[in-house]
């Protein structure tokens, strides 16, 4: 049989708590991994720059917010705020040491977001909720307002606007104009699985539990000796730390260049609808969330003048762009009536019943 | 399971101690001048109509309210104003009246989340999950396994405890309480909307959990058969006022608590 768990048992506490119980599905992952490897050779130069750049990128962020309103269920409106955060401070870093190579300074940018991130947490011990959410907000429109109004963050550049400088890792560049969009893409993929491996972990193991324990019963949680600041504060900071290296990435691997507007409250709401649509509290909902919000216009985009030529109708890109937001529109509607707790459970439900197809139980 | 590793008392010694307590929300009296000590290893009981202010004072106890008035001295340290974590720490567990748990979590997950405050490895072989982090994490799972096999609940170890039946999940909370390895353990309504076979099944769980591991187990209960067959003293609440204290036997012919719960003719 093709997914089935029988025959696979488990003698010890390590196999037993393993991330991928399944051997099939720990074939599936190297599979998938591999085959987003190979598509950087594969793939031109649309599919990598237009597709799949922003796709893990976003799925990067989405992770990080769905840390903290996922797993800990706090309402975050600043993501777009944080991933600037990540952006600004990358750029302050690789120009002050241009020596360093720029992958060190990816990931040490998300500690200025952590921090930062963490600072705007605090309130979240005394409001919860959507008085949380507003309370991030504060986050988001005062970092805009740094990034506009603080000259020192783009080394008083009179554009104002971040720009990638040129970057090589063992020679090749990988950031900056001479970069490919296969470089870039294969820094991105490995960037983000290592990152989505590192969070699987924390998640899985106890720091996930004091979240999840905090999301579900915070009164229950704090009477078993969980610090609910603590703990609540971690979320945030690892949370900015996700957003400041997407942000990053963005900017620096993907766009090539930006102004202080990519941060704003748009981008916020744009990964929050990812992390609600793709499934709070799942890593692979971050990467569904990703995919059905930006991927499935693009798909559409294609498709639809190719579904609607031979029927004899021949659409403007006008109106192409209209039917792709109502379509768009109308299945994240679908979806979330279908399956209000995400892709991510239709994907589970699908896993499970796969599991003992063809008997309904 | 291994016995608690603080500091043992003696059997007897009055491990939590309540004094004179006193507690106000604005003008409504919760409690008013109660004052009844908990001794090492014994079952007590705290009973009394609705509305009495047991639940009350159970979260005085374990820090979810601090009381107006009185003092609270556990184990032999009288107690500064606190969170309920700092309880927790300290060796107080706790059970709802109104289940609790972490609903997403398996029966497992919600387990090893009481073991929370036990696991030491640091955030970075967290990040790996590899080295101490998993050391612990197998640890503690087999600890966690004990409490499992005590309390018979090995078939609905990777299930969601929001799909379990009531009484099931009554007994993941139990469990999850044990594993904090407290040393005192306090019960609201362990029995609250069980059948007859379910509460023999718990009252088995707790004579266990007090005789084996020596577990001082205060409890709420509404079950006049349940208090007077497991606990060896009972305290009586009324209105926010302690009315009687005792053995079961003494507590059971007195004047007032009768009064109590069946009235009185004025």
């Amino acid at each position: 049989m093709l997914y089935r768990e029988a025959g696979q048992f488990k003698t010890n506490y390590v196999a037993d708590s393993a991330i991928f119980p399944l051997r099939e599905d720990r074939i599936g992952l190297t599979l998938i991994i591999l085959a987003a490897y190979a598509l950087a050779f594969l793939g031109n130069s649309f599919l990598l720059q237009a597709v799949m750049i922003p796709f893990l990128v976003f799925s990067l962020a989405a992770i990080g917010l769905n840390i903290l309103t996922g797993y800990t269920g706090l309402l975050s409106l600043g993501t777009g705020a944080f991933m600037g955060v990540g952006a600004y401070a990358c750029y302050k870093l690789m120009t002050a040491f241009p020596d360093v190579n720029v992958i060190v300074w990816i990931f040490a940018s998300g500690f200025f977001s952590a921090a930062i991130g963490a600072l705007f947490g605090l309130p979240s011990l005394r409001i919860k909720g959507f008085y949380l959410a507003v309370a991030t907000l504060a986050a988001q429109f005062f970092l805009q307002w740094c990034f506009i109004r603080i000259p020192w963050l783009v080394n008083y550049n009179v554009s104002g606007a971040l720009d990638a400088p040129l970057r090589t890792l063992f020679g090749i560049p990988i950031m900056g104009p001479n970069a490919t969009p296969q470089t870039r893409y294969l820094v991105v993929l490995t960037i983000v699985i290592v990152l989505t491996w590192l969070a699987s972990n924390l998640v899985h193991g106890r720091i996930g539990r004091m979240w999840i324990a905090i999301r579900d019963m915070d009164l229950a949680a704090e009477l078993m000796g969980i610090r609910p600041l603590q703990t609540k504060l971690l979320a945030f900071a690892v949370s900015s730390y996700y957003c400041g290296v997407a942000g990053a990435l963005l900017v620096f691997l993907w766009y090539g260049g930006a102004e202080y507007d990519v941060f704003n409250i748009n981008q916020s709401f744009f990964i929050l609808f990812m992390v609600i649509i793709g499934g709070l509290g799942s890593l692979i909902g971050s990467f569904f969330g990703a995919a059905l919000i930006f991927i499935l216009p693009i798909i559409l985009g294609i498709v639809l003048p190719a579904i609607l030529s031979p029927f004899g109708i021949s659409v403007g890109a006008d109106v192409i762009e209209h039917l792709r937001f109502m379509i768009v529109g109308a299945l994240i509607i679908f979806f979330l009536i279908v399956e209000p707790h995400g892709l991510a459970r239709l994907w589970q439900i699908g896993k499970q019943k796969l599991l003992v197809w063809p008997f309904p139980y | 399971m291994r016995a608690p590793d603080h500091p043992v008392m003696g059997k007897g010694d009055v491990l939590l101690a309540v004094e004179n307590v006193s507690l106000g929300f604005g003008g409504v009296k919760a409690l008013t001048d109660v004052s009844f000590d908990i001794r090492k290893s014994e079952i007590r009981a705290i009973i009394g109509p609705n509305g009495a202010g047991k639940t009350s004072m159970l979260n005085c106890i374990n820090g979810f309210y601090y009381p107006t008035e009185g003092r609270i001295t556990f184990k032999g340290v009288k107690r500064p104003k606190m969170r309920p974590y700092v309880a927790a720490r300290g060796g107080i567990a706790r059970t709802f009246q109104n289940v609790a748990l972490f609903k997403s979590m398996s029966t497992l997950d919600n387990i090893m989340a009481g073991r929370s405050i036990k696991m030491r490895s640091n955030f970075f072989w967290q990040l790996f999950r590899h080295g101490p982090a998993m050391k612990e994490e197998v640890e503690h799972r087999r600890f966690v396994e004990e409490i499992i096999d005590f309390l018979e609940i090995q078939h609905i170890r990777k299930v969601p405890v929001g799909r379990l039946p009531y009484g099931l999940q009554k007994r993941v909370e139990l469990g999850r309480a044990l594993a904090m390895e407290p040393e005192l353990l306090l019960l609201d309504e362990p029995m609250a909307g069980m059948n007859l076979e379910e509460k023999e099944d718990m009252s088995r769980f707790i004579l266990e959990v007090n005789q084996q591991y020596g577990t001082t187990i205060a409890l709420i209960e509404h079950d006049m058969g349940v208090v007077m067959d497991l606990s060896d003293r009972v305290v009586v609440l009324e209105y926010g006022r302690k009315i009687a204290d005792g053995t079961p036997a003494e507590v059971k012919n007195d004047q007032r608590v009768i009064d109590a719960y069946l009235g009185v003719a004025h």
